[in-house]
């Protein structure tokens, strides 16, 4: 719990600042061109259900952006602001960051414990031209792990009417920034209540798919994982709705 | 008008002809975190081929291939009409990396088949069976799976004898594997090709029971995305 509460500081920041841009990102597009367009409003409710026996996931974050912007790719070394959120569950740097592709920026409250599902709305006005290229993006650090993250990335709404559902299992990524040491002091969640960022990078530095835990019950002695914070793929559900 | 008439019904006649070969790009971007595939075999064949079969013992072309990382037995044994392009990655597909966009055309062939050793493993591979390649132009995604080959033990000790072809694991390319293991099984349960259940290993890396490392060398499906695009 002592965890949970630490974070709570961290998001009612990390809203604040999301929802400042959302504003930002929205009048910026409808002054592009000096004229008055037509806006189109998007808005989407996303439910992510966490499939994990014993891994907490770190609040949600998700962006509205063009096809432009990824926020990771497999084989090629994470951003700092994905490093930050992968390591440490904190996704303020990735939501605020400022990219003429993301329209709206939004986190979600608080962490989503094992079997709970966690809701976000999030809501872009778009210039209508641009309208036919929306994507989304959707992230959360599983807190029991060096650097494991779940999401998606570039997941394609443009032709989402409103009313439409869609849905997906969500794969288990590593950062490739820090070694899945599963040492004692390096692990944020509630098995360790270790280290989260640390700017060295002592892995791969290349994103992949995250290969699993370890854990004391296999054999690791060192590890401060047990067998409880063992995962497979698919570790999240996550579930879009148009509402607007 | 007549012209016209012509014209459209010229290309219906062409689908309907068996022999209608089909320009497609394929990339192969190997999804893991720490594990090297061998050279990539990717083949184009009929409905009724097969590289391997789930629930069925495998060929001794799969085994060479799952054991040793060898594709030559798996291309002799195709039949004339198969369109096997071997090594798309031009060696080793490392963790994370990309195959180049590989062009094929199939000729006669209607289904693809994808298959490569996964190391360090024993008979690991990474494998697509008879995936039928759609008509439609369009890019397709598909997310590919580490299956074992059923023929070996896994033991996991580093065994370059005979190039480990027959025996234990040839090599762990990331030189991060250990020496001295006295071996995590001696029995292989099922002798069929089934979806690997993962490497033990262990964080020794000069006694334990396993060579690879229980840290770096693991892995969860799928392993492999398969990128076709239909032109």
């Amino acid at each position: 719990m002592k965890y949970l509460n630490r974070k709570a500081g961290t998001l009612a920041i990390a809203i604040l600042s999301a929802s400042l841009l959302s504003a930002c990102g929205g009048s910026s597009s409808n002054n592009d061109d000096g004229n008055k367009t037509d806006t189109d409003t998007m808005s989407y409710d996303i439910t992510v259900t966490n499939l994990t026996n014993n891994q907490p996931l770190s609040p949600l974050a998700a962006q509205l952006h063009s096809s432009e912007y990824s926020a990771w790719k497999v084989g090629t070394a994470a951003s700092e602001n994905l490093e930050m959120l992968a390591e440490e569950g904190d996704n303020s740097a990735l939501l605020n960051a400022q990219s003429p592709y993301v329209y709206s920026a939004v986190s979600g409250v608080g962490a989503i414990g094992p079997g709970v599902g966690g809701m976000l709305s999030i809501k872009a006005d778009i210039n209508s031209e641009m309208s036919s290229d929306i994507k989304l993006t959707l992230i959360s650090m599983l807190v029991n792990t060096n650097d494991a993250f779940i999401g998606k990335t570039g997941v394609d709404l443009s032709n989402l009417a409103v009313g439409e559902t869609v849905k997906f299992t969500l794969p288990t990524y590593d950062s490739g920034t820090e070694a899945n040491s599963e040492l004692a002091g390096t692990i944020p969640g509630p098995a360790d209540g270790g280290e989260g960022f640390n700017m060295a990078r002592d892995d791969v530095d290349y994103v992949a798919r995250h290969p699993g835990v370890v854990g004391v019950d296999r054999g690791y002695s060192e590890s401060v994982l047990n067998s409880t914070h063992g995962f497979d793929s698919p570790t999240a559900v996550l579930t879009i709705t148009r509402t607007e | 008008m007549k012209t016209k008439f012509l014209l459209s019904i010229l290309p219906l006649s062409l689908a309907s002809a068996m022999a209608f070969s089909q320009s497609i790009d394929v990339q192969v971007t190997n999804l893991t975190h720490g594990m090297h595939f061998t050279p990539v075999l990717v083949s184009a064949h009929d409905s009724n081929t097969h590289l391997f079969i789930s629930g069925q013992a495998a060929t001794a072309a799969l085994q060479t291939m799952a054991e040793g990382g060898n594709t030559a037995p798996l291309i002799a044994a195709s039949a004339a009409t198969v369109v096997n392009t071997d090594n798309i990655a031009a060696g080793l597909l490392a963790p994370s990396a990309s195959s180049p966009v590989t062009a094929i055309e199939t000729g006669v062939n209607t289904h693809l088949s994808i298959v490569a050793m996964m190391l360090p493993t024993n008979d690991g591979f990474i494998g697509l069976d008879g995936w039928k390649i759609p008509t439609a132009a369009g890019t397709y995604t598909i997310l590919l799976n580490s299956y074992d080959a059923g023929t070996e033990v896994n033991d996991e000790i580093v065994d370059t004898i005979n190039g480990g072809a027959e025996d234990g694991i040839p090599l762990a390319p990331g030189m991060d594997a250990g020496t001295g293991a006295s071996g995590v099984t001696d029995m292989e349960t099922n002798q069929t090709v089934h979806i690997h259940r993962g490497n033990t290993g262990d964080t020794s890396l000069t006694a334990g029971i396993s060579d690879v490392d229980s840290r770096i060398h693991r892995w969860l499906n799928p392993v492999a995305k398969v990128v076709v695009t239909v032109k």
